[in-house]
């Protein structure tokens, strides 16, 4: 990605809404040709940023700059990039032709022409048949679909979507996921994705930004922010784990849970204090023996592909996905490969517990810390 | 089973409408295609020269047997054509109407249309003041607030008096077309604002970025986002104002003075005034109807223009 150009580049941006620090010192390059996410929680200012490059928010400060120039002061109309909005805004007025026509038709585009790229992108996005019909008596996937090429139409070096799956059901949109990276592939261009949704972050794009609270928190491929997080709310947002504190004795070598083990980490001073990540799926589960790190088995649940478990280790509560089952109240062995233990510097967040035993002693899923997968 | 009841349920309305709506409607027409006649004891119709030959030989039999007897005549309501014919010479009238109602439909489209996209754009509190503020007026008496603009408007009233300050005037602004025009703005113009307001409402903010964002400036996504969008509203703001105002008496008696009669006027003034002659005031009414359906129909095609290309709010 390095030896790509820039096409967006974000400098040291903020925002105010109301005295609330929207967007915190926000800086972000955005490259040619990649599928960028904007991945986090409602009110993090993920779609802020997107308007912010799409223009219709101007910034309190800082810079957007578009091949190397500054765009602060262009307004929407005059910008090469495209939108999808959240409910994808079509016009009622106007069929799904003219829908898709409208850009061109506002740059007085020759007649002939409007036709030709307006009947291709109808037949990309697979409405043929439809372009006399009225867009609001369209289905949401339709409705979806003359929006992506109304915005395509116009040859846009950016398209910018702002969640724009949001509103189907869930068969629609894993379809929809493939269909857009295929889109984007085709066409190649750079799409600016804002989603909340970690699992569609993780399917579509090249690179995933991570934001929470008007910030950053972590830039990098799929792989990279799943497999190393760099702090507890990435980790956290990024699919279930279990996130511990732990003690960095000295490179590869970390004490958490009561236990010490391996680890791949290094670059930590001797004896700081971390928080540890360990996926649900990456703990092995076999026989206790005195060695071995060993939970009760609280609750099970079948989930289909796995069983999902919740163990408690003394005072820990330990969440964990096996392919074996085990019975509750049973003792087990716990085993996690050095390769699958992630340290962290300690965030400054608060320690999120993801569970809560309550007074009768039975597992909740403590409130709020359960991301929707 | 489903279907008899529906019938039922609409039977109050069935008859509300006969009662209020056909059944006047039917009586207009049956006056204003009708005259009372006065006829001879054989039934044979009196024209006036008749009836005052009689009058006169009443009279002077008498004087003769100082008597007091008086012409006691027989009425018939007859078929006629002359209340129709007659209502000709009353169209400079009613093209007037027409012609001051429909500039004070433009001055009120024209007023009305970016403030109520105004209204449309800030947020639901400050939508709900403001439109609170637009009917405010109306919650006085309409015939209160003419006579305010009366008392404003006088030769002696109080924006000629604020004018001599400055040596300006005075000018006449009381008991012209310009005063009914003005009344009309001011006492139609709620009625204006509320229907564009009620559809602008309902375009999206994200609807006018879609269209910036598509490359449309300013100028274009008015033309071809907003104003279609709003069409539907623009006819029935057009329709509410210009009928009221063709067909207002109120207004042009108190701004207008005697010299600027309207056609709802000549109306009243065959029902209530000294030319009490109600066939002549049901023609009146009559035509004044069928060009008000002539309008609204053009009006209409307006909206349906848009219909076909797919206007459907």
């Amino acid at each position: 990605m390095e030896n790509k150009n820039k096409i967006i580049e974000l400098k040291n941006i903020t925002k105010q809404f109301g005295g609330d620090m929207v967007l915190d010192h926000i800086s972000l390059d955005i490259h040619d040709k990649e599928f960028l996410t904007l991945l986090g929680p409602s009110g993090c200012g993920k779609t802020t940023t997107l308007r912010i490059i799409g223009g219709f928010t101007n910034p309190d400060s800082g810079d957007v700059m578009f091949n190397g120039k500054r765009i602060n002061d262009v307004p929407p109309h005059k910008r090469e990039l495209n939108t999808i909005f959240q409910k994808y805004a079509l016009f009622p007025h106007l069929n799904v032709f003219d829908n898709i026509a409208f850009g061109l038709r506002v740059a007085k585009t020759p007649k002939k022409e409007i036709e030709r790229r307006v009947m291709e992108m109808i037949d990309i996005v697979e409405l043929e048949g439809f372009e006399k019909r009225n867009v609001e008596r369209l289905s949401g996937g339709q409705q979806q679909r003359v929006a992506i090429a109304r915005a395509l139409v116009n040859n846009p070096k950016v398209l910018l979507l702002d969640e724009p799956l949001g509103a189907l059901d869930l068969k629609l949109r894993k379809d929809m996921q493939i269909e857009l990276k295929k889109i984007q592939r085709r066409m190649s261009i750079t799409f600016v994705y804002v989603t909340h949704d970690q699992e569609e972050a993780l399917t579509m794009s090249d690179t995933v930004v991570v934001m929470n609270e008007g910030k950053i928190q972590q830039i990098g491929t799929p792989q990279d922010i799943y497999n190393e997080p760099v702090n507890a709310f990435v980790a956290n947002f990024i699919g279930e784990s279990n996130i511990l504190p732990g003690i960095m004795h000295r490179d590869y070598f970390v004490e958490f849970a009561g236990s010490n083990f391996d680890c791949l980490d290094k670059g930590f001073g001797e004896m700081e204090e971390v928080d540890v990540v360990v996926r649900p799926e990456d703990i092995e589960l076999s026989e206790a023996t005195a060695d071995t790190l060993n939970g009760i088995v609280e609750t099970i649940t079948f989930k289909g592909v796995h069983y999902e478990m919740i163990i408690r280790v003394g005072t820990d509560i330990w969440l964990v996905h096996s392919t074996k089952s085990a019975k509750v109240g049973e003792i087990v062995a716990m085993n996690i490969a050095p390769d699958c233990i992630h340290v962290m510097k300690k965030s400054a967040m608060p320690k999120i517990n993801r569970y809560t035993l309550n007074e009768e002693g039975e597992n909740n899923l403590a409130e709020g810390a359960v991301n929707d997968l | 089973m489903i279907f008899k009841a529906s019938k039922l349920t609409a039977a109050p309305y069935i008859l509300w409408v006969m009662i209020f709506i056909i059944v006047p409607m039917a009586l207009i027409a049956v006056f204003a295609f009708t005259t009372t006649v006065k006829v001879d004891g054989e039934g044979n119709i009196l024209s006036a020269e008749e009836i005052s030959v009689m009058e006169e030989e009443l009279a002077v039999y008498n004087e003769e047997n100082g008597t007091e007897e008086e012409l006691e005549l027989d009425e018939r309501t007859i078929f006629t054509l002359d209340n129709i014919i007659k209502v000709n010479d009353y169209l400079p009238v009613l093209f007037k109407s027409l012609w001051l109602a429909a500039i004070a439909t433009v001055i009120c489209l024209v007023i009305a249309y970016p403030m109520s996209f105004a209204i449309s754009r800030v947020n639901a509190n400050r939508q709900k003041v403001m439109i609170m503020l637009v009917m405010l007026p109306m919650w006085m008496n309409f015939l209160l607030r003419t006579y305010a603009w009366m008392t404003l408007l006088e030769k002696n009233g109080w924006i000629n008096k604020l004018l001599s300050f400055f040596n300006i005037g005075p000018f006449q602004m009381i008991n012209t077309q310009g005063a009914v025009v003005l009344g009309m703005v001011y006492n139609y113009l709620p009625f204006m604002i509320l229907p564009l307001y009620s559809i602008m409402v309902k375009i999206h903010d994200t609807t006018l970025e879609a269209s910036s964002d598509l490359g449309a400036n300013v100028f274009q996504t008015f033309s071809r986002v907003i104003l279609p969008l709003s069409m539907p509203g623009i006819a029935s703001g057009i329709t509410m104002v210009f009928v009221p105002a063709i067909s207002t008496f109120i207004i042009s008696r108190m701004l207008g003075g005697g010299t600027n009669l309207l056609i709802g006027d000549l109306i009243d003034l065959q029902f209530l005034g000294n030319a009490y002659n109600p066939n002549l005031g049901a023609a009146i009414s009559l035509v004044l109807m069928a060009f008000i359906l002539l309008c609204m129909s053009i009006t209409n095609q307006l909206d349906n223009e848009d219909n076909i290309e797919g206007v459907l709010l």
